[in-house]
């Protein structure tokens, strides 16, 4: 054991305390963050930022790990949020938290369905049963008042607003630390998953298929494990979106644009790793505003918003390619190189072998 | 004369084509149980194909596999992993992007009984099953020298050490018929060495029945108790070695120009 | 009846226009192994290239040359930036790579020409014709004979010339193409080039009946089921895939969604495509890979 702790902190000569003393150090900090930041940040920055991240800990599971390609996460989060929506309203006895879980379950259940297909195709085939999942509900949840209460714009928001057992979480301080505890928790599960057998079967099944099956990962059972867990944090994932940060959503809210953004999330930050979810859902978060600041500058304020739009789809475009040619292991494997730190051990390279 | 026991593996009629190109036609041999069992022949005479369909990745066309007593007409993967049937591959087909401790854990998959709750939670019996597979891991990479390599991630360790992460991570689950395919391939002479008294090894101490493919027809004859000679997906010879280095149809067909090489 | 077969007819019709954009697809896989998330970017790209063009005054033959260069240029591009430094990459890889330059093409398009609606006249009559009792739009039949000769064309070119020949060595066996000495990096770019131009069409006719607008690219959604039923090796397949779908979509929304509130279209295929994937992971005409290990 000792040798691997060597092995993991080496060359940098850094001991196993530094590591502790940095963790508790971040964690002081996250925890006052609320504090220090201005609301604006924590509501329109901070809080998306938590739960992109977390949706992109969610794909990153099934894409990152299992190696199953999806664009539906925006389906899976729709889900969660309308499932919240509908136990909060027609069981308000539900704590907001238990509401939380049950609509994840919701999530896995539908995630785990719209799975099956995996059973029988692989790669890029599988995008139709993820990209069936995003219409079929966008249909659905439109079509049929029932889901969102009959309300005249078709969006749902919580009758009662952000309240678990008594606490009153509307504020911004509420929502953050809402979204803060949700977040550590899940991604504190996931690390616990990607480490465990079913965690080394999916990445099995992602590195060679046959070769798994041959030497006995359940491949069925684990890839339609993938598909339930990850839905299971997309569903929270987007029920926090809804609530936590948009207050009202809509079908719109989880369209395919945001099954594309969580994707880009991991493609940037890192496929099969759990902290690339988090750096990509920063660097998403955070490039908007880098252009919207720099052309402010460039231009003085006449830049034209449809413009704007167009030329960040060229710069999401032209990175998302940069990476996958360049650092196929995104911002987690760039940041590591730079801290000198090139240990692999828990963030394994994504490599899809090509079938000849 | 002793009453023979039976057979661990009997291939009966084999017969296995591709779009219409025949890989295999009619094949039958038998396996006793604990022998080393060499296939040989050359460059498409259907020996992977054959160890595919005892594994379950191909389906046959006709014909049955008979293991341990059981009647197959085909076998499933995981279910030819569940009774026992481990598998070593051609090229490499390690997890590339996982550690070598990983790779050989994943061997164990069969074994796992820790639910997914167990493991996100981290509950006792998920931890308790961790800690068993990493030691039995170690264990077994102990026998290949390897436990200094334990946390490397595969794909950047060197060929002839991948071949070796690939044989432990095929008897982790202690198998008890071995499948090999070429498990000696793009080795120097003392490489080859090493694996192929590993092989013994496992086949004297574990009493693992092994079934391999080889060139390497000096190694082979050395190695192997009973040699089988495919050639276009016919058996052309089958028996002890040193009725398969005098058979006058097996040097025409397949040894050819070697037969000096054997006889040094 | 009547209206059955009516139904049945205007969603054939309107098939030929998801095989028309299928057949795009199945060139670029056949011939570099990538689904082209991108199709449906470039469709509009090329459309909306054409249309600002004659829109500016310049004439309507010249407006298609430069299109077509246009076209050229950008699949050049694709090959020398996108597919050469991606080569032997898995085909997750090189799909997620397609959707980037996805949004790279649409970006582009929509920021150097607009994203309002442009119309454009071919200058074909909409108007319905009968065939007996039976209504048939005149647009949809023209469409199809425009499909229909493109089949031709494409066939021709696969069959009869010695490019057709080299792609198709390509498409069979790429390291065998290698070995006598094919040059592939130029096969992959004339492919792109010939899937643009198959675009272009695509779009002129999509455009003319709902102008050129951002919504053309999403055609690329409605093919993907025409190519999971079709197969992606087949451009028969993308046909009888493209016919299959429009029929299906347009029985499926007259006779079934009524049942389920209406509005089925967008899921419908998908549905359809699912069950197919069961029933024949290929595809109707695609071909089985055997794996090796």
């Amino acid at each position: 054991m000792s040798e691997i702790e060597l092995r993991l902190t080496g060359g940098i000569g850094e001991g196993v305390s530094t590591r502790k003393l940095t963790g508790i150090a971040v964690a002081a900090l996250v925890v006052s963050l609320p504090f220090l930041a201005t609301e604006y940040w924590i509501n329109a920055i901070i809080v998306p930022f938590l739960i992109l991240s977390l949706a992109g800990v969610g794909l990153n599971l099934l894409t990152g790990y299992a190696g199953q390609l999806s664009l539906g996460a925006g389906a899976f989060m729709m889900v969660g949020a309308y499932a919240t929506f509908a136990f909060q309203l027609r069981l308000p006895e539900l704590p907001l938290p238990f509401a939380l879980i049950a609509s994840g379950i919701v999530a896995g259940a539908v995630g785990f369905a719209f799975g099956f297909p995996s059973t029988r195709i692989k790669g890029f085939y599988l995008i139709v049963s993820t990209l069936a999942a995003q219409f079929f509900f966008e249909w659905l949840f439109l079509k049929f008042p029932w889901f969102y209460n009959g309300d005249p714009s078709a969006t749902i928001s919580l009758p009662a607003g952000l309240w678990a057992f008594g606490i009153d979480l509307n504020s911004p301080h509420g929502r953050y630390y809402l979204t803060l505890a949700s977040v550590a928790l899940l991604t504190w599960l996931s690390y616990n998953l990607v480490r465990s057998q079913t965690g080394r079967n999916w990445m099995a099944i992602r590195d060679m298929d046959t070769a798994a099956a041959v030497i006995g990962v359940p491949i069925l059972r684990a890839k339609l494990q993938a598909f339930a867990v990850s839905s299971f944090i997309l569903g929270i994932a987007g029920a926090l979106w809804a609530f936590g940060y948009l207050g009202s959503a809509s079908v719109q809210s989880f369209g395919l644009t945001r099954s594309y953004q969580i994707l880009f999330i991991i493609i940037i930050g890192g496929m099969g790793t759990i902290r690339g979810a988090y750096l990509g859902a920063a660097f998403v978060s955070l490039l908007p505003l880098a252009l919207d600041w720099l052309f402010q500058q460039l231009l003085g304020g006449h830049a034209d918003a449809g413009l704007l739009q167009n030329i960040q789809k060229v710069i999401f475009g032209i990175l998302i390619l940069w990476f996958l040619i360049k650092e196929p292991e995104g911002l987690a494997r760039l940041l590591r190189r730079q801290s000198g730190n090139f240990n692999t051990r828990r963030f394994p390279r994504l490599k899809i072998r090509r079938q000849t | 004369m002793t009453t023979p026991s039976p057979p661990a593996l009997e291939v009966r009629n084999i017969s296995l084509a591709f779009k219409g190109v025949k890989a295999i036609s009619d094949l039958s041999f038998e396996v006793a149980p604990r022998e080393i069992c060499a296939l040989i022949g050359p460059n498409g005479a259907g020996k992977s194909s054959l160890l595919n369909i005892l594994n379950g990745v191909y389906v046959p066309n006709s014909g049955e596999i008979i293991f341990e007593g059981e009647h197959f007409h085909r076998m499933q993967p995981l279910e030819a992993a569940r009774r026992g049937i481990g598998r070593g591959f051609q090229n490499n087909a390690l997890f590339s992007g996982m550690s070598v401790a990983d790779n050989v854990i994943a061997g164990l998959s069969r074994h796992a009984r820790a639910t997914l709750l167990e493991e996100a939670l981290l509950l006792p019996r998920a931890r308790a099953e961790t800690r068993r597979f990493r030691e039995r891991a170690h264990e077994v990479l102990g026998l290949f020298n390897l436990e200094h390599h334990a946390e490397t991630i595969v794909a950047t360790l060197p060929y002839g050490v991948q071949k070796k992460v690939e044989l432990a991570r095929a008897i982790v689950a202690a198998p008890r018929l071995l499948l090999l395919d070429e498990p000696l391939a793009g080795m120097n002479a003392a490489e080859k060495q090493e694996i192929a008294d590993i092989i013994a090894t496992l086949n004297r101490e574990l009493k693992l029945t092994i079934v391999l493919i080889e060139h390497d027809i000096g190694i082979v004859l050395k190695l192997a108790h009973h040699v089988v000679v495919l050639d276009y997906g016919r058996k052309l010879a089958d028996g002890a070695p040193d009725g398969i280095r005098d058979n006058p149809e097996v040097i025409a067909a397949y040894l050819g120009g070697d037969k000096v090489e054997i006889a040094a | 009846m009547n209206m059955f077969l009516e139904t049945l007819i205007g969603g054939l019709l309107a098939g030929t226009m998801y095989s028309l954009v299928a057949i795009g697809f199945v060139l670029i896989y056949k011939a570099s192994g990538v689904f082209n998330y991108a199709q449906g970017s470039m469709l509009l790209f090329a459309a909306l290239t054409f249309v600002s063009l004659t829109d500016q005054g310049v004439p309507v033959l010249v407006a298609l040359v430069i299109t077509i260069v246009v076209l050229a240029l950008m699949a050049v591009g694709i090959e020398r930036l996108i597919l050469r430094p991606l080569v032997n990459r898995g085909p997750m890889t090189l799909f997620m790579a397609t959707l980037g330059l996805a949004y790279i093409v649409e970006g582009t398009a929509q920021g150097l020409m607009g994203s309002q609606v442009k119309a454009l006249d071919l200058g074909i009559e909409d108007l319905p014709i009968f065939l007996g009792d039976i209504m048939i739009s005149q647009f949809d039949l023209t469409a199809a004979a425009v499909a229909l000769i493109l089949v031709v064309a494409l066939s021709l070119l696969f069959n009869k010339t010695r490019l057709g020949v080299a792609l198709r060595g390509v498409a069979d066996d790429t390291s065998a193409a290698l070995s006598i000495g094919i040059d592939i990096n130029r096969i992959w770019q004339i492919v792109w080039t010939i899937a643009g131009l198959v675009g272009l069409v695509a779009g002129l006719l999509w455009g003319a009946r709902q102008g050129v607008q951002f919504s053309l690219s999403l055609v690329v959604l409605k093919a993907l089921p025409v190519l999971i039923i079709g197969g992606f090796t087949s451009i028969t397949g993308a046909i009888i895939g493209g016919l299959v779908v429009g029929a299906a979509e347009s029985l499926g929304e007259t006779y079934i969604g009524p049942f389920l509130g209406g509005g089925i279209t967008p899921w419908f295929a998908y549905a359809l495509a699912l069950a197919f994937l069961f029933i024949r992971p290929a595809g109707l005409f695609g071909e089985q890979k055997i794996e090796r290990v």
